[in-house]
């Protein structure tokens, strides 16, 4: 508040002494701005306005049934997004119990245990990791980590886990190798870096008094961790995980690769399946314009923008929370 | 017991016998070893992708690549037309967005005295920043491309240039941030009117870090493939013509990648090897300047 009001005060005393040119020039300038800023707001309500309008026709021929509804038949033209809802959320949850742990390993190590130079090159290797284009990732899982999960992991998975009661029901299927598996698998690597990197930012940030005064009692390094830095940040790791779940929600190019896409809803985490994104990647193509089809998909379009929407939204809210702290 | 004891004795002080202690000690050496294998791990992943990426690409990788367009099954051809497609869309969506990203960065750091709507359109640009890059797609083929009646390079820019606004935004804003107060008002005290000492003290003191963030956001839409699928398509001949159908590298891989023909997933490969060293070096590059330029500001 104190700051603001210093500002206004020397902009108010450079107006008295300023000549007509700074003046007009300060009106265009103000303008440009105001104009670009809300230019940021008419995308984004064109956005939300075009995919809910799109999806319109599809909303209004199948009401809310569309939304519980397994079908996706062109020929017949019914049409439902309970599976390819069902496959984002449970890639998005493969993914997240994946790049969580792993995350935070990488973070822990990067922050507490690594000599400050190995720290700053192999934090400089995540950060690569995060820019890795999309369609590497898929391209990368299409050819190397399929042919691996089918062979390797999904046989010794079915062989060991497929009898347990209860989760056995996640590990029986046909070994394909394509899946809600190894479309989780590949959105873990892309998110890892970004819940990392948060996670770093934020147990870098705790004051060192802090987790000095623990060290000073006599705790040890993961008990500083679990009892000092991890409630101070609580809600910063939070927000750093959400914003990972925002990105694996909305990833398409490498989950169409390996996701098998096929309208399938079951318990096996083996069995292909689809995801919002990678069903508008793949059918988009093959929808005429003004079809129902099309509208069906824009539909789902404006699904996915909602929910991504409540995770981004719960996502700031925590980083902000986490930071006022 | 006796062993123990001068084991405890040479290490720290606080590590004294007892069940407790020595629980605590297997716990600490596990986390320790945990955490390093994950960081193995992850760096493995990076190895092994990056090794795959060389190994496959490098053999389809000669001076066609360069010089020819993309060709039918067997009949050689290269990436040119992807390649340049690729830059051309990439470039002039930077040249849309930069001007409209940082004025917007500006109007969010410099103008707060507008009230509420200032946090309200950073709370949108934040969205924006992270919207699933496939509605951005859509929308542009529903606003664009479907009155217009044909895809166009014009409406795969007008995508990229959609998802590299909010990025320029966060960095300008950021590093408008950093720019010490003292400054601003020196700059007041001398009677500059308020646009310049944005444009000529503020932003002169930031485009260390400005820049950093254009070339990273270049990095990244660079790489993006959902966005265009819709808008520019993909162009099989040579085609610099914004008003028509555009071929780019990430779209070229991804039709190919899929193709049943060896020499087009070859010809994928090649072109995932030069996107991804193009992105990585962007990268590499944009953060060693950042290390060396610093926040100019200080």
């Amino acid at each position: 508040m104190m700051e603001a009001s210093s500002t206004t005060a020397g902009q108010e005393a450079a107006a008295s002494g300023r000549n007509a040119g700074g003046n007009a020039g300060d009106i265009a300038f103000g303008v440009l701005a105001r104009l670009a800023g809300w230019s940021i707001l008419l995308v984004m309500a064109g956005i939300i306005i075009v995919l809910v309008s799109g999806g319109w026709q599809a909303f209004s021929t199948f009401g809310p049934g569309f939304i519980t509804s397994k079908a996706w038949n062109p020929i017949t033209h019914h049409f439902g997004a309970a599976t390819s809802i069902f496959g984002t959320l449970v890639t998005t949850v493969v993914a997240l119990v994946f790049a969580v742990p792993f995350a935070f390993g990488v973070a822990f190590w990067l922050v507490e245990m690594a000599p400050p130079a190995l720290a700053r090159v192999i934090g400089m290797a995540v950060q690569l990791l995060a820019a890795v284009p999309s369609i590497i990732f898929g391209m990368w899982g299409f050819f190397i980590v399929v042919p691996f999960m089918a062979h390797y992991v999904e046989p010794v998975a079915t062989r060991y886990l497929g009898h347990v009661p209860g989760i056995g029901l996640l590990f029986r299927g046909a070994p394909y190798g394509t899946g809600l598996l190894t479309g989780g698998l590949i959105l873990a690597i892309m998110v890892t870096p970004f819940i990392c990197s948060v996670m770093a930012d934020v147990f870098v940030s705790i004051p060192a008094v802090l987790k000095e005064s623990a060290f000073g009692l006599g705790a040890t390094r993961w008990e500083v961790m679990r009892k000092v830095v991890l409630p101070w940040s609580r809600q910063a790791v939070m927000g750093g995980i959400m914003l990972g779940t925002g990105r694996a929600l909305g990833e398409t190019m490498a989950v169409t690769f390996v996701i098998g896409n096929s309208n399938r809803l079951g318990w096996s985490l083996f069995a292909p399946g689809n995801t919002i994104a990678s069903l508008i990647a793949l059918e988009f193509p093959e929808s005429s314009a003004g079809s129902l089809k099309l509208s069906a998909l824009l539909a789902l379009g404006a699904i996915l923008m909602v929910i991504s929407f409540i995770t981004l939204a719960c996502s700031r809210m925590f980083l902000q929370r986490g930071i006022k702290n | 017991m006796s062993a123990q004891k001068v084991q405890a004795g040479a290490t720290d002080g606080w590590q004294r016998g007892g069940a407790q202690a020595v629980r605590r000690r297997i716990v600490e050496r596990l986390v320790n070893v945990a955490c390093s294998i994950a960081t193995v791990v992850v760096l493995f992943l990076l190895f092994s992708i990056l090794w795959t990426l060389v190994t496959r690409g490098a053999a389809g990788l000669s001076l066609s690549t360069f010089l020819h367009s993309t060709a039918a099954p067997g009949s050689g051809g290269g990436l040119a037309n992807a390649i340049v497609g690729s830059c051309e869309q990439t470039l002039l969506a930077a040249l849309l967005g930069t001007p409209v990203g940082m004025l917007t960065g500006i109007y969010l750091s410099e103008f707060s005295h507008d009230g509420k709507i200032v946090s309200f359109v950073r709370f949108v640009s934040d969205m924006m920043l992270s919207v699933p890059s496939i509605l951005v797609g859509l929308f542009v083929y529903l606003v664009v491309v479907e009155p217009a009646g044909h895809f166009s390079g014009m409406a795969g820019t007008l995508a990229l240039a959609i998802l590299f606004i909010p990025i320029v935004v966060r960095t300008t804003e950021d590093m408008l941030h950093l720019v010490p107060r003292a400054m601003r008002e020196a700059a007041y005290a001398l009677g500059a009117p308020g646009w310049r000492v944005i444009v000529s003290i503020c932003l002169r003191a930031a485009r260390g870090g400005i820049m950093t963030g254009i070339l990273l956001a270049l990095a990244r839409i660079s790489g993006e493939t959902a966005p265009l699928l819709f808008t520019s398509l993909g162009n099989l001949n040579w085609s610099t013509n914004l008003n028509a159908p555009m071929a780019s590298l990430p779209v070229t891989i991804y039709q190919y990648a899929g193709s049943a023909y060896d020499d087009w997933v070859q010809m994928a490969w090649t072109g995932a090897l030069l996107i991804t060293v193009a992105v990585l070096a962007t990268n590499i590059f944009a953060r060693w300047w950042l290390s060396r330029n610093g926040t100019a500001s200080s």
